[in-house]
Parts: structure tokens; sequence; C-alpha cells
């Protein structure tokens, strides 16, 4: 599992190598899995994938606010995107994969999110990205950025700034 | 080829209000009749560098209103005119509403125009009450120059002006067109380039200036005036400068290829600009010393530190060392050997107190002397004993004693208040200082030093000190004290710095709006130092603030609770103890109160407060750890006390938010995050019981 996140983020770095000589438009989506579905984050706001490592709980915050952890000198929140979704909880384990986010508000802020697996660094065009259709009362869908489809798989586009805002995790 | 000169602007604006700080205390330390030519001379350059910079970024309004006020301090300096007390306060209000122009562009915000204009007119109808001073001046004196003698009688004459620029001259950041047309300003400009030293392109060195100009002015201005624009050039080129009467006519049938505009010029401005954009480097080089604490921020607080290079330099001195030690054990580590293990301590007692040197060198950069809040105060006290009709004797000492720069960002305004507080109620009006057999003149003291870990900073004067009975009327009236109660004087003194407390008979703008005392108790405490009272009636007052040297490092205390360490800070701690259970008392049945030295104190059960699972619940089995916040005791119950550690600060709300009871975090030698408590947030938590939490998770499919 630990080769896999270090192929990951050679993917990474090649996806960026490429980023310039792409034209049609197309964004770079880091995917990832939650459970049994798909999420893709933009990847110019990924900072860095790493493994999961002990972190400090923060009095009195919601439950899906794991901790702070100290990444080179830097108080970085760490959020479960499980708890944050209301889905069950999954004990970490050393293979438990933290995506860290550079997240932009009034100012900018870094957060980390742990996630089952990062799966792929995806070219997504923009017409290949949908609406994420609105489904009323029963899931609160403001923070995606629209749905996609990948080799069968629907991968949901999180808008990070609004995922993340202080309001919503906080 | 152009340059963003927007980049420039934070350092402009930042010399600037420097700028205008020098001139502010320079202004004030003039007095009527009283020409001291140093003083005179520092605030004309000030202005001189403001008006520069200003017309450089293209900031006209700033620029035309120093001007006024430049003009003005250069008739000073010349001694053609008097220090008045009027011209003074004039420049002074000048001085004010640059300072504000300056915020204003800033921020990009309006300008208030009436206000400056008002001003504007105050200083034109000096400089015209002057210039009628000055021509009947010229009139009599014999001595005044030839130039100017003819300048004002030949109305219509002007100048000839031949410029011949030094190679260099570009390289210095000088553009010609931007002199040429400042001249055009002055009256008619044509302009004939002389460009016979022009080399083959090929030779071309593009950075120096080839070019040399004749220029024609007609203009009623001084040479003076005309000299002004080529001040900055003076050493840069060959300059004369010739009265134009008798030339008049040859010269207008000499002039081939007159321009009003030089940017028309078209061998110039590639040249010109060229030599500006290769400029721009070099002129950011020397800036070195001001070094970036954080991005630019929109108000006016001030982005970066200007650091003495001295400093810089033991910082590069000390990073070599550091790289030695790190090289030794590098060496040490590749093949290493138990034998080596005298070598490797060795090594790390070197790394040891190259951190430590490293650490104190790098909280010296932070540091500022004092100065910089206390130099606000000459200018105030000035303004208010004006207004108050007291005569005031202000004495700063210790302003060099250095402070950390958010701690002084954060004290001015305490400080302000206490001063304010001092001119208004304390020292008394001559009448009444005179009666009371005192010197008309008060005295207020402003003093900084450093005493232990701490600064020290005390106000004091000479006035009629706290008012007792007024203050015990008022703290009755307000239902704060029994009436019957027998307060010692110290605790009535005690009582100003209670909410909402204010004796002013009248409410003025000057202070006694009712948030006094206690705010800036309050401010001070945030800064996690104290602030006391010593009053005598009649002698006079001293407040005494206490401050920690810095915000970023300070002593800290780990404590154990289930499991998670936190960080009490040592300045609040008074005492660790080990609990008796008999001495436990309890408030119905609930709040726990611990009785130390016939003091009942209440006990915080961090478990409860934070939420926490496990820990010691038998008093017995933990400690409890008297702490102080606000002048109220708590006592912390924790599992153990581990070691006591110098800890870094660091905000938990750069990537997060404000954590009530958390004051912050900081990282343990192990590299984990650990909190530093909060106690008057605590105190809060304690006081109001833990709101439900809201844990409620938005729920997805």
């Amino acid at each position: 599992m630990m080769s896999q996140i270090n192929n990951t983020e050679n993917d990474v770095l090649n996806v960026l190598d490429v980023m310039d000589g792409n034209e049609n438009g197309a964004l770079q989506y880091l995917t990832f899995e939650l459970e049994d579905e798909h999420y893709g984050v933009e990847i110019l706001r990924v900072q860095e994938i790493k493994g999961w490592d002990n972190v400090t709980p923060i009095p009195n915050t919601p439950s899906h606010v794991c901790g702070v952890l100290n990444l080179r000198g830097v108080i970085v929140p760490i959020i479960d995107l499980r708890l944050l979704f209301g889905m069950t909880f999954n004990e970490y384990t050393k293979t438990t994969v933290v995506i860290v986010l550079k997240v932009q508000g009034i100012t900018p802020r870094i957060v980390g999110v742990v996630v089952d697996a990062v799966s792929d660094a995806q070219s997504i065009s923009a017409d290949a990205i949908s609406v994420a259709p609105d489904l009323g009362n029963v899931v609160s869908t403001h923070f995606i950025d629209g749905i996609t489809n990948i080799d069968d798989r629907m991968v949901m586009l999180l808008d990070v700034d609004k995922l993340l805002s202080i309001e919503q995790v906080g | 080829m152009s340059i963003d000169v927007s980049q420039f602007h934070s350092i402009f604006f930042e010399e600037s209000f420097e700028g205008l700080d020098t001139m502010e205390s320079g202004l004030l330390s003039m007095s009527e009749g009283e020409t001291d030519a140093d003083t005179i001379n520092t605030i004309f350059r000030a202005a001189h560098s403001i008006k520069g910079g200003a017309g450089t970024f293209g900031f006209s309004n700033i620029s035309e209103f120093t001007h006024g006020l430049e003009t003005l301090l250069d008739q000073i300096r010349n001694g053609e005119r008097d220090t008045t007390n009027e011209a003074v306060e004039v420049m002074l209000s000048a001085v004010d509403t640059l300072r504000e122009m300056m915020s204003a562009v800033q921020d990009a915000a309006d300008i208030d125009e009436e206000k400056v204009a008002h001003v504007s007119s105050e200083l034109t109808r000096l400089l015209q009450s002057d210039e009628e001073a000055a021509e009947a001046q010229t009139i009599s004196d014999e001595t005044s120059s030839n130039e100017t003698t003819l300048a004002t009688e030949h109305q219509q004459a002007g100048w000839k002006i031949d410029f011949k620029p030094l190679p260099h001259l570009l390289q210095t950041g000088n553009e010609p067109s931007r002199m040429f047309n400042e001249l055009a300003e002055l009256g008619k400009l044509d302009v004939e380039l002389d460009d016979a030293a022009l080399p083959h392109f090929s030779d071309l060195d593009p950075e120096a200036c080839y070019l040399s100009w004749q220029l024609r002015l007609e203009t009623d201005a001084s040479i003076e005036a005309v000299q002004e624009v080529f001040e900055w050039v003076e050493d840069d080129c060959e300059l004369s400068i010739s009265p134009l009467v008798d030339e008049q006519h040859q010269d207008t049938t000499q002039l081939e290829k007159p321009f009003q505009d030089t940017d028309a010029s078209p061998s110039t401005a590639p040249i010109a600009e060229q030599a500006v954009s290769t400029q721009s480097p070099e002129s950011t080089a020397p800036k070195v010393d001001s070094v970036k604490k954080k991005p630019s921020t929109p108000s006016t607080e001030m982005a970066s530190i200007r650091v003495g290079t001295e400093k810089v330099d033991s910082l590069v001195n000390l990073v070599g060392e550091l790289v030695i030690t790190q090289s030794m054990l590098g060496q040490i580590g590749e093949n290493f050997d138990i034998k080596m293990l005298p070598q490797l301590i060795d090594g790390l007692e070197q790394l040891e107190r190259n951190t430590r040197e490293l650490q104190e060198n790098i909280m010296r950069i932070r540091m500022l002397p004092i100065s910089f809040v206390f130099n606000r105060f000459p200018r105030l006290v000035h303004d208010m004993t004006s207004k108050l009709g007291k005569k005031v004797n202000l004495v700063l000492s210790g302003e060099q004693t250095e402070l950390d720069k958010t701690v002084m960002e954060k004290i001015g305004d305490p400080l302000v208040h206490l001063v304010r507080n001092s001119l208004d109620h304390g020292l008394e009006i001559p009448e009444k200082r005179l009666a009371a057999n005192k010197n008309e003149v008060g005295e207020l003291h402003l003093t900084a030093y450093h005493q232990g870990g701490n600064i020290v900073i005390e106000i004091s004067d000479d006035g009629a000190g706290l008012n007792e009975e007024k203050i015990l009327q008022k703290a009755i009236e307000k239902g704060l004290v029994e009436a019957d109660e027998n307060l010692s004087p110290e605790k009535i003194h005690e009582l100003i710095f209670l909410p909402g407390f204010s004796t002013a008979d009248a409410v003025s703008d000057l202070s006694g709006r009712g948030v006094g005392m206690d705010v800036v108790r309050k401010n001070i405490n945030s800064l996690g130092g104290n602030v006391e009272v010593i009053s005598e009636p009649g002698v006079g007052s001293t407040f005494t603030i206490r401050l920690p040297l810095t915000l970023a490092i300070m002593d800290g205390q780990i404590i154990q609770v289930a499991e998670q360490r936190f960080i009490i800070p040592l300045i609040s701690i008074i005492e660790s103890v080990e609990i008796e259970p008999k001495k436990v008392k309890r408030v119905t049945g609930k709040g726990e109160l611990y009785n130390i030295r016939d003091e009942y104190v209440p006990l915080i059960r961090l478990t409860n407060v934070f939420n926490l699972d496990g820990g010691v619940e038998t008093l017995e089995d933990g400690l409890l750890v008297i702490v102080e916040a606000e002048d109220r005791k708590v006592g912390l119950f924790v599992d153990e006390l581990l070691s006591q550690q110098q800890v870094v600060i660091k905000s938990l709300e750069t990537n997060f938010r404000k954590v009530t009871g958390v004051a912050g975090a900081t990282i343990l030698g192990d590299g984990t995050v650990a909190m530093i408590l909060d106690i008057s947030g605590l105190l809060t938590m304690h006081r109001e019981p833990a709101k439900q939490l809201n844990s409620s998770v938005i729920k997805v499919a």
C-alpha cells in the first residue's frame, strides 16, 4: 500500500509535467475512495499525500475533526472525510491516507483529509463534467462541484473551499 | 518594456510614514523664534523625499500638497522666515493631512478633499503673507543674488539650461523626461536634444546615457525652483543655468526642433525605460535589511521589519556554524563506531549551542526599540495640553529598550489611554499647581526598562493623584462596593480597573468615555502582562505595566491529563500541590472547592471542560495546579506534572479556528503537537457550563 502511495505521487508529478501541454481545457483531478464511492479534487489544490500519523486531538471539536498534526513545523488540522460525510468510522492504520489540501478563503489554509485510498490522477475535460444532481433534503450537495464518469465509475468532484470551510468543519 | 512600480509602493509608503514621523518629532522640537539648522534640514529632507517619491509613483495630489509644505520649510531653512507657533501648527496639521492622504491612497480609499483643500489653503495663506515680506526684503536687500533680481524684474524672462548628463545618470534611476515634465509645469519649455554623442548601434551600451539637452524655459520662477528640479542629479551631470533675457532673440531662431513634451522624443524613451528596468533589481538589493514578515496587509499595520545589518550578519555567521556542525555530525554518522561516542556527544552539544544562539538571534530580529511607540507621545501631549490649557513637560527615557514587535503593536493603544488619563485627570491646570506650591509645569514621565524576563513601562505624573473619595463614591454609586466597606487606599485604586468605571465629571473627547481602565487592563492581560497603579494624593500617580519580552516563546509546564499532554504557561502557575481529600468542599454536591491556606479556590477538572475520556478520577491520585488569571485563582486538576520547557507558540487559527480554552499549540521535542492552555478561557468555560456541542454531522448518503 505504501508503494501505491509513492506511485500516486509519481503520477501527480507526471501529470504536472504534462499540464502545460494541455490545451483542451481539461483539468487534472486526484481521485480517491471513501467506502465504495469515488471522489475527486482538483490536483492543484493538493499539497501532498502522506500516510496516517498520530494526531493531537483538539478539545471540544466535532468528531470529524481528528486533531492537529505537525507538518514540518506547521500545525495542520486533520478532518476525517468519512465522519464529515456521516459514514461509519474506519480504524486508522498505517495504510490510511491523508491528502493535504490547500484551501482558499479569507486567508489561505492548509487542511488534511483522511480518505480510504488514493486512486489515480485523471484529466477530465470540462464538457465531461455534469452538474451535481439535486438530492433534495437527503444529502447536502453544495460542496460537490459536479460529477463525471471514469471507466463506468461515478466520480464526485469536490469543491475544496466549500467542503473545508471553517463553518463546515469547525 | 514596462515595469510594475506597484511592487515598490509598500516601500514608498513605509518610508514616507517614517518620514512623516521624523517631520512630526522635528516640528515638535521647534519652538517659537528658534531655528535649529539640523532639525529644519531633517524635516526638509523628509518632506522632499516624500514629494519626490509621490511624484515618481504618480500620486500627484500628495506631491503637490507636499510641495507647499516644502516651500514653507525651505524659506525657514534659508532664514527668510521666522519659526512661528502658527507656522508649526499649520505644518503639523499638514503632516497629519499627508498621513491621512497616504493611508487613503494605500487602502485605495477616497481622500478627504475638503480637509486637504483647507490645510492647503492655510499653507498658501502663510506662504503669501511670507512672500509679501520676502519681496519687501528683496527690494531693500542689496545682497540678494543677481539672478533672483533679474527674475523678479523681468517677469516674462526665463532660463537657459544646458543639461549634459554623465553616462551613468540613467543607472541612478533618474529619468530626464520626468524632470522636463516638471520644468514644463513652471512655464513654457522648449527642449533641444543633442544626440551627437550617440555611438553606432553596435557600440551602444544600453544602460548609458549619450544624450544631452539644451532647454529654454520661459517662466517667472526663480532659479531655485529650476535648480530644485535638478537637485537629484546635480552630481550626475554638467548643468549650467543662465538667464534667458539677453539671448531671447537669437535663441528662438536657433531652435529648429522644439518639443513641448519630451516623451515624443523617440531616442530617449527606450533607453530610459531599459535603464529603469535594469535598475529595479539593484534598487531593491540594498533593502535586504527589511525582512518581510507576512504578505502585505491592507491596513496601515507595518508589514515589514527594518533590521540592522549587524543582526543579519550575526545570523549568517550562526548559520555557517550550524552547517559546519551538521557536516561534522554527518561524518560521524557515516561509519559510526561506538568509540566515536564522545565525538558524537560533543557534536550534539555544539548543535544545541548553535540552535540556542540561532534562536536568540532570530528573536532579536523581532525586537524593536520602544521608541516606535513612545514617539507618538510628544505630539499627543502637545495637542492635548494646548486643548486643556495645561503646561506639561514630557520626559521620555529608556526609548531604546527593545520589545517584541507584536507586543509593541498591541501596547500602543493602552499606553495612549494611560497618558491621556494622566493629562486629563492627573495633572492639574497651572493655577491649581501654583496654589499647591508646585511648579506650574507638570511633569509626565514615560520610562521603559528591562527587569528579569519582562519589560516594564512606567507612566508617572506629579499631578493630584487618584481622587480616592471620588472613586469610592462612584464605586458605591455603581454598586461595585458596599457603602460601609472599609477599603485600604490600594484597594480603592484597584477599583478603577473595574468594568464601566469612569470618574470624569464630564465626558470629554479626550478621555473618560466610560470604557477605560478595564479595557486597558484586559488588553495588557491578553498580552500576558499586568498593570498596577500607585498613587499618593497631591504627589502624583504611577502606572506600571509589566509585559513579557516576547509572545512567540514562553516557559511552559507540561502536564498530562487523560493520556494527553497540555502546556500551562509557567507565568500563570502559582503553585502545585498534592490534594488532601478532606480539604475538598463540595457546593450543592457538584462544584468543588479546595481549601488552600484558608482560601477557597474552585477546582476545575480538565477532563470535564475538555470532554476527555479516561484520566485520573480520584483526587488523591492527581495533582492540583493553582493558576491565576484575571486576578482570580483556580485549581486545575491534572493527572501528572511532566517537564518544564520553553515552547514556541503556534497559532491554531492559521489553519483552523480559535478554540476556547486553548491559547495555541506547540511542537514538543518528539515532533508531536501539544495544546497550550488559555487560563482565562478556561475560567470562562468553567463559569458558563460547556455549551452542548453540536456534534451532529452533515449527512451525505
